[in-house]
């Protein structure tokens, strides 16, 4: 135990030591913070879209198209197309867009409107334009066949859904962009981190077999001592990585950014709390700004206190955090060693990195297959389908999908039997990887197959 | 005296082929011995055997009378014939884990490892990755990790592989010290001038078995053949019923050189007063074996295209 003890020391210090490990921790925030920055500057300097609306229907269409803060219609200059079309021209960076209605417009089937721009028109900004013009032709037809605005405001129905998780640790109320975007975060973290720190277990192992060391310390140490010392040696590796960059993002994102924000003014935010949501430097928000009018309307939860400095850790608050970090942890950890026991008896088998792909290929289909999968089934599936269930089970997939799973809530009994599932595995794992590592890292100038790894696996010790 | 190490009837079998065929060893307490054999004899399999980097499949290997075990490793001390060391690790850390795995306190580490890089000349290398230093000095010091705990038993798998002249001697002086202060050193080697220099007793494998072994002069006397040589001016002319002229060949200005073989009965004397009677004896000697001549012998008993493909190297 002791010997084990000095191995994961050595494995550790001299990893942590290394110049690229300084350079990773301290970057990877800062790009972090620097692109919250970058996204924070860019939305709150963003403009709604102009467009310039060129009306020969006759139908008046302008006095029904509706601005909003995504788009405003403001009349074309000019007589006729062509002149709208130079004028459009000439205020080019201050108009995004011109829309022409032709004369003789069908309501009913309204064809040849036509929207010009510079360049290719963003997807986003022709669905603004379309649904404006459907709803205002819409209207001009609801008003041509005799309602009175009054009622036709009465017959929209004002659609207030907000999602509410019933789980106590929920804390209430559910952003289901944040939780999603919180699934993809954590299980990208967990893919990559198995992958390029399992990989690193890999090379350590086949550096040392190519070193020759490997006599030296078997002599004094047991192979799966050596062999655990440097995989827990770089799982320590891992988790101050972890650290590091989670205290530094949090100071940065929580001290620095909000500083340098500052001097976009409070009164604009606490008078428009909705778009403070979009303004915000929050890249996990990123894809749901266009629920945060909603969640503005509705008693803001996740939403921050008009005035009150923004910080994407308060979004957090409505979720099940404690399950999550502890969640999260866990099947990190415990994915990270069951791949890289895989991982080291790879290292051990070949002698130089360059054999190592053919058995790195069976290593990484689960693991990349997880990921993508888990992406459908869970994401845009449902997080407690049956699929979803057992992809959280099985123990080379459970790291990935049981962390994707975290942010929407799992029942606890499933969070135990997926945890001692994949306990389970790690240790039959691990122990076929000791066997084929113990003979593998004394065995030079044989090429491995999986037949001669399927011998190694019986040899006696 | 118990011997540091014995060996009783080790068997070893990998999968197809046998490396170790009931081989049974002594190894005296504070001499140098000599485990010879040509190249996949089965040397490495015993010292994977005797450093427990591998068991033996049957049979039994004692430290001095116990079984050996995981305790006694701290007592061995090896040096592999393939060197590593971990390439971006200082020179002093890497003494230092090397040692502490083997069970020293750091603050004795630190200190002997301070020691043997004074004596070694490697002092302003120790803040130096291991890759900065040549191969001459990395092997130095994989040789001071190897005795840095002091270990009862050091096995040496050609110690002297990779050195300059200069550096082999430096390091036989130490092998030699290292005995003369209580260690056992087994020295795995083909260099068989090196065997005559260093080792008290040898043991001959091949083949998977042990063919020879006992103290270097006892085998030594065991081959001699009774031969002797003759260096004289004249001509050796005549023969002798109690003599046999094996080879007779002039060398330059009138002598001539001969080696002759004694018959049952007849003394080194004898053969004396007869040469005096023909020759100008100027040269008399015993014919003794070299290790070299034995081996080639020994293991050409067993295994003739060994021999001629050696004798065809030389």
């Amino acid at each position: 135990m002791d010997k084990i003890w000095l191995i994961i020391q050595r494995e550790y210090l001299t990893r942590v030591r290394k110049k690229s490990f300084l350079v990773v921790s301290l970057l990877a925030p800062l790009l972090l913070a620097a692109s919250s920055l970058a996204i924070g500057k860019l939305s709150a300097g963003a403009a709604p879209d102009t467009v310039a609306v060129y009306d020969n229907s006759g139908l008046h269409l302008l006095a029904r198209l509706v601005s909003n803060d995504d788009v405003q219609f403001v009349p074309a200059l000019g007589p006729s197309l062509a002149a709208a079309e130079a004028a459009f021209k000439k205020a080019a960076p201050k108009q995004d867009a011109l829309l022409y209605v032709p004369a003789g417009l069908g309501l009913d089937n309204a064809e040849g409107i036509q929207l010009l721009s510079n360049g290719n028109v963003p997807l986003k900004r022709q669905n603004l334009v379309r649904s404006a013009v459907s709803k205002a032709l819409g209207a001009l037809k609801m008003e041509r066949s005799g309602l009175k605005q009054e009622t036709i405001d009465n017959l929209q129905a004002k659609i207030d859904l907000t999602a509410i998780n019933l789980d106590e640790q929920g804390g209430g109320r559910n952003d289901v962009d944040v939780t999603t975007s919180m699934a993809y975060v954590l299980s990208i973290l967990v893919y990559m981190f198995i992958f390029i720190y399992g990989v690193q277990v890999m090379r350590g192992v086949s550096e040392e077999k190519s070193n020759r060391i490997m006599e030296v310390m078997i002599s004094s140490v047991k192979p799966f001592q050596l062999m655990m010392g440097k995989i827990l040696g770089i799982a320590g590796v891992v988790l101050t990585q972890f650290g590091l960059w989670l205290a530094l993002s949090w100071g940065l994102t929580t001290v620095l950014v909000p500083l340098l924000l500052k001097d976009k003014p409070a009164v604009a935010v606490a008078a428009r709390p909705a778009t403070a949501t979009n303004a915000a430097p929050a890249p996990t928000t990123a894809p749901g700004s266009e629920a945060a009018p909603a969640a503005a309307d509705a008693p803001p939860v996740a939403v921050p206190r008009p005035g009150a400095p923004f910080s994407i850790w308060s979004l957090l608050s409505g979720l099940p955090i404690g399950s999550i970090i502890g969640g999260f942890l866990f099947f990190f950890l415990g994915g990270y060693l069951l791949y890289s026991a895989m991982f080291a008896a790879i290292g051990s088998a070949v002698d130089d990195q360059t054999d190592a792909q053919q058995f790195m290929f069976p290593v990484t289909i689960p693991l990349i297959l997880s990921y993508i999968v888990s992406i459908n089934v869970i994401i845009n599936g449902d997080p407690n389908g049956p699929l979803a269930f057992w992809l959280s089970m099985i123990p080379f997939t459970s790291p990935i999908a049981m962390v994707m799973r975290l942010p929407f809530g799992v029942p606890l009994w499933q969070l135990l039997l997926s945890g001692a599932l994949l306990v389970a595995g790690f240790v039959g794992v691990t122990w076929v990887a000791a066997r084929i590592y113990r003979v593998g890292i004394l065995m030079y100038g044989k090429k491995a197959t999986y037949k001669e790894l399927g011998k190694w696996m019986f040899y006696k010790g | 005296m118990t011997p540091i190490l014995e060996a009783l009837d080790v068997r070893k079998t990998y999968a197809a082929h046998t490396a170790l065929d009931g081989v049974s060893l002594a190894i005296p307490e504070q001499s140098i011995f000599g485990l010879l054999g040509p190249n996949g004899a089965g040397k490495t399999s015993l010292i994977r055997i005797i450093t427990q980097i591998t068991g033996a499949d049957a049979g039994e290997i004692r430290f001095r009378g116990q079984r050996l075990s995981p305790a006694h490793i701290g007592e061995i001390g090896y040096l592999p014939e393939e060197r590593g060391l971990y390439k971006k690790m200082k020179v002093g850390e890497q003494l230092l884990y090397l040692a502490r795995l083997r069970g020293l306190a750091r603050a004795d580490a630190v200190a002997r490892i301070k020691q043997w890089l004074a004596r070694l000349e490697l002092t302003p290398w120790a803040q130096k990755n291991v890759e900065d230093l040549s191969k001459g000095m990395q092997q130095k010091v994989q040789f001071i990790a190897t005795v840095l705990h002091q270990p009862k038993l050091i096995i040496l798998d050609e110690p002297f592989s990779g050195f300059d002249p200069i550096n082999a001697n430096l390091i036989k002086d130490e092998i030699l010290e290292l005995r003369a202060q209580g260690a056992t050193i087994i020295f795995s080697t083909h260099r068989m001038e090196s065997v005559e220099e260093l080792c008290d007793s040898i043991a001959l494998i091949n083949k998977a078995k042990k063919v020879l072994d006992g103290p270097v002069a006892q085998i030594k006397n065991q081959f001699k053949t009774n031969t002797y040589e003759v260096e004289g001016r004249g001509e050796l002319l005549l023969l002798h019923p109690d003599f046999e002229v094996l080879e007779q060949h002039p060398r330059e200005n009138g002598h001539v050189y001969a080696r002759i073989r004694l018959h049952a009965g007849a003394t080194p004397n004898d053969l004396l007063r007869f040469l005096i009677s023909q020759l100008e004896v100027q040269a008399f000697r015993e014919r003794i074996p070299s290790i070299n001549e034995i081996f080639i012998q020994r293991v050409g008993e067993t295994m003739p295209d060994a021999v001629a493909e050696a004798a065809h190297a030389r």
